[in-house]
């Protein structure tokens, strides 16, 4: 095959989904992402269809043929999970929230019938109660900076021609057609591009050390093994421009040489799965992988591999030991995989946004690329904004952006416990999950960028931002991301092993006011101890909540181990039970079984526990008939 | 619907375990996918099963059975009908999954480690996020995602398939 022939293809493709799109005039996207799918989106998708055609207008569901009226498609993870199910009208720009069936036939006869907008599907700011049309009115959307993400949300994820009518697999073609792979290793290492993993080292400096590497077989394996619990960056972009991270994954097999490719994605993203599987089938369909790419005699094949559920495999060791059928343990580096990686042979493993914004790097080139971010950390960043923030859900800001502006801007503010914005209810944000740190008021204007984080005991980790408000217990938030790291400790060094285990142990004791002065003391020491005597990422990193916390909430500890009281009332063991006098009906078992003898009071009377007296240890909760007693 | 726990005779569950080892041409090297198939076909990974496997690929059955351990999708114990699965992510946490996780714990009468109902209807495991953290705290039952759950709503899921099962039982 020429290389003409095969350019035309890619060009060809587009044509046809031009052509085939020529009479829509009118799109109706309908979010189709985890979270939306959930809320019951996929039957408002059948809705629309239905009733379009019940109001007598032309719909196009898919584009077998050519399509004409409106054309009602599904996208990936819009980011804005807790408004679902999403749908965006084009090209009038709206943007209705919540929808349901139900609601369908409203939005037919009056937004495409009559041109009008249906007000009470449109999203409302939770400051202020300002009603918006569509994404550029709401701030949630408009002081994102989307590049990466841009096209989640908008393309049908499992249409190939839509990605290469976006320009799509355009980057690859350059990459593997004009360009030698030295080219395009330069080109990552002036844009400054680092792995949006966690580590956030040099993209280019690994390309180079696997292109330097003197092996006929090479290997590249996307990561997409996102284990963080709170973040799902990785997912969304899986499920909305699976493509995205398939070129990147083409890209990187050019710059190193390698031939065959593995993508590795958790089980728990059924959808994820799916999505990626049939983008390399019809990527493979299409010609675009296979034994000749792009015309230029060069074999390129890629596969797909479910996790089973181990948070460690996202190390990079010990995600090739999963791939080779082993138990996913780390192994020590070096070699680094680079040189000696699957079945020892030189493999690169990029995280999943990493990959996606390498065609835009090879696109734009790398100049184009730095004059986003910081000089440190160029381009932009996706998280996973969640917990107690007005507007939970995928934000994409450039590096360099502060806390204040992605919480308080692009979040909306803190919440209370029920999704109510409250005025100075900031406590601190969890940032980089179980490996990460917190943050307090003190860095709300710190730079979100690999290196400033990495000053104040943090990191970038993979993007999970987790807003905590007033109140939060941040021992018991400790003592979580210990329970999750021990729970996931391989089991390899004896520091992490034991030691995680042992550090659980002791915040167990303080959140149960049994610490002492000496827990505190120890628990530092072990922390240090387990950071060092780790050999992988998960070791290293699992003291970070702990250590952070104590840094920043050290006086939270110290009123659970001296004062024996949870300053957010949260930890059971230390709120002491409270008699409801109008439960009680005065039967005096609860005192019979106060081993403190602190309930008194009269028979047939409410009783009354002496606070001083107490030692908490819920024998009355467990004694009354009634539920009178409470925590 | 896959095969009932015990239906089943041995033939038949060996039948079906050599189809996947031929799927996979016998290789040690897909292991993990082999093992991933095999609980997706029995539910679970039977012990006779895991020492099948160690057989055919030629490999020691201590291997299998240490990959089987390791990784928190395989089960070597039978699961319930319904698989209820609480995500335990750091979103779900903040927002207070652990009520929600307690009583349907407490409706079941199961516990950490109890984690099936003695009648094989229910299995109720805790996962470390699904990556709906939008919609926390969120439960998965069988194969359906629901959101922002309170222990009111979870126990009421409870109740509407405890009705269907009474209900397709009569």
């Amino acid at each position: 095959m020429t290389q003409a022939t095969v350019a035309l293809s890619l060009e060809a493709l587009a044509q046809e989904y031009e052509l085939r799109t020529a009479k829509v005039t009118r799109r109706v996207i309908i979010c189709a992402g985890t979270g939306c799918v959930a809320n019951g989106a996929l039957k408002v998708h059948e809705a629309f269809a239905q009733k379009i055609a019940a109001a007598g207008l032309a719909v196009a569901v898919n584009l077998e043929g050519e399509g004409e009226g409106t054309l009602v498609s599904r996208s990936g993870c819009q980011g804005f999970c807790q408004m679902g199910p999403l749908v965006t009208v084009l090209p009038d720009g709206i943007l209705y929230t919540k929808v349901k069936p139900a609601d369908v036939d409203e939005i037919v006869q009056t937004t495409l019938v009559q041109g009008k907008t249906v007000e009470r599907l449109l999203y409302v700011e939770p400051r202020g109660g300002r009603k918006c049309r569509g994404c550029e009115e709401i701030t949630f959307y408009k002081r994102q900076q989307r590049t990466v993400l841009k096209d989640c949300g908008l393309i049908d994820p499992e249409d190939i021609r839509e990605y290469i009518h976006r320009g799509g697999y355009f980057s690859a073609r350059k990459a593997w057609t004009q360009m030698s792979p030295r080219a395009v290793c330069e080109e990552l290492l002036h844009s400054g591009l680092r792995g949006r993993g966690g580590g956030g080292f040099p993209t280019g400096r690994k390309w180079e050390l696997a292109a330097a590497a003197p092996s006929l077989k090479k290997y590249i394996i996307c990561n997409g093994d996102e284990g963080d619990p709170g973040a799902f960056m990785d997912r969304s972009v899986m499920e909305g421009n699976p493509h995205s991270v398939i070129e990147g994954m083409m890209i990187a097999a050019r710059a190193i040489g390698a031939d065959e490719g593995y993508v590795y994605v958790r089980a728990e993203y059924p959808l994820a799965v799916k999505r990626i599987r049939k983008a390399v089938q019809d990527a493979t369909a299409a010609g675009l992988l296979g034994p000749n790419v792009f015309g230029t005699g060069g074999a390129l094949e890629f596969h797909v591999m479910e996790g089973a559920g181990a948070f460690v495999c996202g190390e990079e060791t010990a995600l090739i030991a999963s791939v080779e059928g082993h138990r996913g343990m780390p192994s020590p580096k070096p070699p680094f995989p680079a040189q000696s990686g699957l079945w020892g042979k030189p493999t690169v493993i990029n995280n999943v946004e990493t990959l996606a914004t390498v065609p835009l790097v090879i696109r734009d080139g790398a100049a184009a690329f730095r004059k986003v971010g910081t000089a440190g950390s160029p381009g932009t960043k996706t998280f996973a904004l969640t917990g107690h923030v007005a507007n939970t859900g995928l934000i994409e800001v450039p590096f360099g952006a502060t806390l204040r502006e992605v919480v308080f801007n692009i979040g909306g503010g803190v919440s209370d416990d029920n999704g109510k914005v409250i005025d100075d209810g900031f406590k601190a944000v969890q940032i980089g999950g179980p490996s990460g740190g917190c943050l307090t008021n003190e860095h709300l204007d710190l730079s979100l960028d690999f290196d400033s984080l990495k000053t104040v005991g943090a990191m970038v980790g993979s993007g999970g931002l987790v807003v905590m408000n007033k109140h939060t217990c941040m021992v018991s938030v400790a003592r979580f991301f210990m329970r999750f790291t021990q729970n996931e400790s391989c089991g390899k060094c004896v520091l992490c092993r034991e030691g995680t285990k042992q550090m659980l142990a002791l915040l167990d004791d303080v959140v149960e006011g049994r610490g002492t002065a000496e827990t505190l003391e120890l628990l530092s020491t072990l922390a240090r101890a387990v950071q060092k005597g780790s050999l992988c990422g998960l070791g290293k990193t699992a003291p970070g909540p702990v250590l952070s916390t104590l840094r920043y909430f050290r006086a939270e500890y110290e009123a659970h181990v001296f004062q024996k009281r949870c300053p957010a009332s949260r930890c059971k063991a230390l709120c002491p039970p409270r008699i409801l006098s109008e439960k009680c009906k005065g039967c005096t078992l609860c005192a019979k079984k106060c081993p403190a003898s602190a309930i008194t009071g009269e028979p047939r009377k409410p009783h009354a526990i002496d606070a001083a007296l107490c030692v908490k240890c819920g024998a009355c909760v467990a004694a009354c008939k009634f539920g009178a007693i409470v925590r | 619907m896959t095969t009932v726990v015990g239906g089943p005779g041995l033939a038949r569950k060996f039948e079906k375990v050599c189809q996947i080892l031929d799927r996979h041409q016998r290789n040690p090297a897909k292991l993990v996918p082999i093992l991933q198939a095999v609980q997706e076909e029995y539910r679970y990974l039977p012990e006779e099963i895991l020492t099948y496997v160690a057989t055919s690929l030629e490999l020691p059955p201590a291997r299998v059975y240490g990959v089987a351990t390791f990784y928190a999708h395989f089960t070597l114990q039978p699961r319930g009908k319904h698989v209820v699965r609480m995500c335990d992510g750091t979103a779900c946490h903040v927002r207070k999954s652990a009520p929600v996780l307690e009583a349907l714990r407490n409706r079941l009468g199961l516990s950490e480690e109890k984690k099936t109902t003695p009648d094989m209807l229910f299995t109720v495991e805790t996962v470390s996020c699904l990556g709906a953290c939008g919609l926390a705290p969120v439960v998965v039952i069988d194969e359906d995602v629901h959101g922002q759950m309170t222990p009111e709503a979870a126990v009421s899921l409870i109740e509407d398939l405890l009705a269907k099962e009474e209900g397709s039982r009569l």
